[in-house]
């Protein structure tokens, strides 16, 4: 049934898909670590305002707020695009009414433990491209550059300012069947979703103001004013008002809504390769209509290989011709550096523990899924017999693309995947299956259990920031494991709730 | 501000004006068609002349000229870049490009526009639905210049809508003005007197410009009259004039020292202001409209050569 929706004025007819109230006493709990609610069926501590009160709505309260949920995203342009799909239509992102609760004190330990991982990643990347001492030393084997998609030649001998590579850190933490946070992969290059996590904040507050009175939940909205304290941090030339941009692909990128809102967030120009110059003496500039203006700090989301065509790929029409020899004479800062992906590859994954004992002398504070690598003889062997049961990946693909998750593939599909492991060794893990842990969400019918996944971010520049929680991304069909947007995942608000700050507040005691 | 980004707005803003001004062009002849007697009514052929796209016409709908593929042809044919789909989409896109320096909520409004008229739009279009169609998408785009107004820095961003929507609006006024100059008055001279001024009321009211003239001009609507309203008030927004005088002064504005676009500007109210409109009727009357949109056409390439030139393609 259409229905005709006023929003500021405007008249919006969307297919209404009719959900029966919350049932929220019905809410089956699975066997999975579920974040609202315990195996006994209560809310978690933290999760009791937000329980209640979504209890105390009824169905027609309950579907105004969804569509309200959905108009706000549609008119907002909130869409992203899909890969391979080239009529390139925007599709929106499903957002999920259920917001995601963490507890503050737990969350504060989750930041300690990034922090402390992106530091380490940081020093890997910098010995990596300069004296390689980690290898020297033994603790990785030198394969694992070689071997690497993702290491670039142009990098060697070059350290960007205050040694850090990858100032922009986006990990997908996942939490499993004992309740343990585990760092399931670093994205070292140009992770996006932070615009979800801002954007699905400013919808919640616009449609549940009342649960934002009082209830300890802690804010997000510091992240794009943290963004650029940190960019401008990095700029080459000490002015007062250094020149940072967004380079984007272009407005027909899937993460380009991204691009575009982190920028006017910033109120700095998002540029395309196009609009950038580097003259003989590495200046970079931009094209205006007043002539060429200087660019100090360049927050790139163009990946390596299109980012320069004199360094990388020579075809390449996104990027700027001369712009890692302007980046090695220190005229511009790079942000993320080029070449800072070699440290987000599913293989150094397996080594992150043995990287930060060496780098920084302490024990990891945040789990890593237990890792097979294909290389090691002995791994192989087993990953191979046990294909049913693992979840193998790709070293160097992202986006979910190119898995096999062992319990739900056919023979056929695992035999490919061991020809595939066989013929490239080195281009493959394997992991155990993790019962990735629940929360409840609104699906046509009522309300289900459904997989979540959570992407906070870190900034790396004179200072650390860890966003408060990060983009909650769910599977929205029954079981599915994959939470990628580009394979119809949705997301949910983030809540780190400080029940202290409730209770003090006169909130839930 | 990024050249490439000046050159967005400025399509933008030119867009946006052309899919109004389509809406406020399909009006006015739906409602000369209403006024007038059979043999006197314009039809629909002129409006395809009009918007320059004949052969395009004729290529998709052969001899096929009546009200039903005209319009569908002017307003929701993709196939057609003239359309008024086609404007509103391109209008969208060019402002998506450089949303980044707009107010959000103008993207928004921008974007729900687009998005509403595409939802109705397709399949055929009664007249009365066509009527509230076209009057809702004059009013979204009135909605969008006000809340740039209101809320924009009127800084060069603000400025290369502007340019846009100015040079656009004359060009879409001597489209409408065309509409009458084309008309068949001259052979039923005896029943002129009759008609012309509802002709010429109509052709008012489709630029919401009926009250205004009755305010400033103070005599009965005739040809002469509004033809000179319409050409050189100065304070009337749809007139020719005033989107000139509007673009003088902002092109006087703009960094560079190429000031080509601002003498083409200056030249063409000269034009205006020497222009002898008593005699202006049928063909001759033509012939000068044709000369205008010549000259705004200049000023446009005037203005992609001094700021969007150093945008790289």
């Amino acid at each position: 049934m259409d229905s005709l929706i006023v929003s500021g004025g405007l008249f919006y007819s969307l297919k209404r898909v009719v959900y029966r109230g919350m049932n929220l006493n019905d809410y089956k709990v699975s066997e999975f670590y579920d974040e609202l609610i315990t195996p006994s069926g209560r809310p978690r501590a933290a999760t009791r305002a937000l329980w209640k009160y979504l209890k105390s709505l009824d169905a027609e309260e309950i579907n105004e707020r969804k569509v309200a949920c959905e108009v706000a995203a549609l008119v907002a342009g909130i869409t992203f695009r899909v890969y391979f799909e080239d009529s390139g239509v925007d599709r929106a992102m499903p957002f999920d009414l259920i917001p995601r609760v963490i507890p503050k004190k737990e969350w504060d330990q989750v930041s300690e433990g990034l922090e402390q991982r992106v530091r380490a990643l940081n020093m890997f990347i910098d010995d990596l491209y300069n004296d390689q001492n980690i290898i020297k030393d033994g603790i990785v084997p030198a394969d694992l550059i070689t071997g690497s998609e993702n290491f670039r030649e142009q990098c060697r001998g070059f350290s960007p300012p205050l040694g850090v590579w990858a100032h922009i850190c986006g990990s997908d933490l996942v939490r499993g069947g004992d309740g343990t946070i585990y760092v399931l992969e670093d994205n070292l290059r140009i992770p996006s979703g932070v615009s979800y996590m801002l954007e699905n904040r400013q919808v919640m507050k616009r449609v549940f103001p009342e649960l934002f009175e009082d209830s300890g939940i802690q804010p997000v909205d510091e992240y794009p004013a943290q963004l650029f304290d940190m960019l401008a941090s990095l700029s080459p030339r000490p002015v007062e008002y250094p020149n940072v941009v967004v380079l984007t692909p272009g407005v027909f990128n899937s993460a380009y809504f991204e691009h575009a809102y982190l920028a006017q967030q910033m109120g700095v120009e998002l540029v395309e390769g196009r609009d950038l110059v580097v003259d003989d003496d590495n200046d970079v500039f931009m094209r205006t209509i007043a002539g060429m203006k200087p660019v100090d700090v360049i927050y790139r989301r163009v990946d390596d290989a299109f980012i320069d065509p004199e360094a990388f790929r020579p075809d390449s029409m996104l990027g700027v011709p001369g712009l890692m020899r302007a980046w090695r004479a220190n005229k511009v800062a790079l942000a993320n550096a080029p070449g800072a992906g070699v440290a987000d590859d599913k293989v150094v994954y397996a080594y992150v523990p043995e990287i930060i004992r060496y780098y920084l002398d302490e024990e990891p504070k945040l789990a890593n899924v237990p890792t097979y690598k294909c290389s090691d003889p002995e791994d192989r062997k087993y990953v191979l017999a046990h294909l049913e049961e693992l979840v193998i990946k790709p070293a160097n693909e992202s986006g979910g693309y190119g898995m096999l998750i062992g319990p739900r593939s056919t023979k056929k599909e695992q035999g490919e995947f061991a020809k595939l492991i066989k013929a490239d060794p080195r281009n493959y893990v394997a992991q155990p299956t993790l019962a990735l842990s629940t929360c409840p969400t609104m699906v046509p019918g009522g309300v289900g259990a459904r997989h979540v996944d959570l992407r906070p971010f870190v900034l790396s520049g004179q200072q650390t920031f860890v966003t408060t929680g990060g983009l909650t991304r769910v599977a929205m069909k029954a079981g599915s494991l994959v939470v990628n947007s580009s394979q119809g995942g949705g997301s949910k608000d983030t809540w780190i709730v400080d029940t202290e700050a409730a209770s003090r507040a006169g909130g839930e005691s | 501000m990024l050249a490439r980004l000046a050159e967005h707005l400025y399509w933008h803003g030119r867009y946006l004006e052309r899919a109004e001004g389509l809406a406020r062009l399909v009006n006015v002849n739906a409602h000369l068609n209403l006024d007038l007697p059979g043999r006197m009514a314009p039809g629909w052929e002129p409006l395809v002349r009009i918007t320059g796209n004949s052969e395009l016409f004729k290529e998709f709908y052969g001899d096929e000229v009546g009200e039903r593929q005209i319009t569908k042809f002017l307003i929701a044919d993709e196939r057609n870049p003239g359309s008024l789909q086609s404007s509103l989409e391109l209008a969208r896109e060019n402002m998506r490009a450089a949303r980044d320096l707009l107010p959000r909520e103008v993207w928004e409004q921008m974007n729900g526009l687009y998005l509403r008229v595409s939802e109705q739009i397709t399949g055929n279009i009664s007249k009365r639905r066509r009527h509230d169609l076209l009057g809702d998408i004059i009013q979204g785009s009135q909605q969008i210049a006000g809340m740039l107004m209101g809320t924009m820095s009127q800084d060069h961003a603000y400025d290369f809508i502007l340019i846009g929507r100015y040079l656009e609006r004359a060009d879409v006024t001597t489209r409408i003005l065309d509409v009458r100059a084309d008309d068949l008055l001259p052979e039923h001279a005896e029943e002129v007197p009759a008609f012309e001024s509802i002709q010429w009321m109509s052709v008012l009211k489709s630029l919401t410009g009926y009250q205004m003239y009755r305010r400033h001009v103070r005599t009965r609507v005739s040809g002469r009259d509004v033809l000179r309203f319409l050409l050189r008030d100065r304070m009337f927004p749809r007139s020719i004039m005033f989107c000139l005088k509007s673009l003088e002064s902002i092109l006087d504005d703009l960094p560079g020292d190429d000031d080509s676009a601002l003498r083409a500007t200056t030249s063409l109210m000269r034009h205006l202001d020497s222009a002898r409109i008593v005699q202006l009727k049928g063909e001759p009357l033509s012939e000068f409209i044709d000369r205008i949109q010549i000259e705004l056409g200049e000023i446009g390439q005037h203005i992609s050569q001094t700021w969007f030139q150093s945008a790289p393609e």
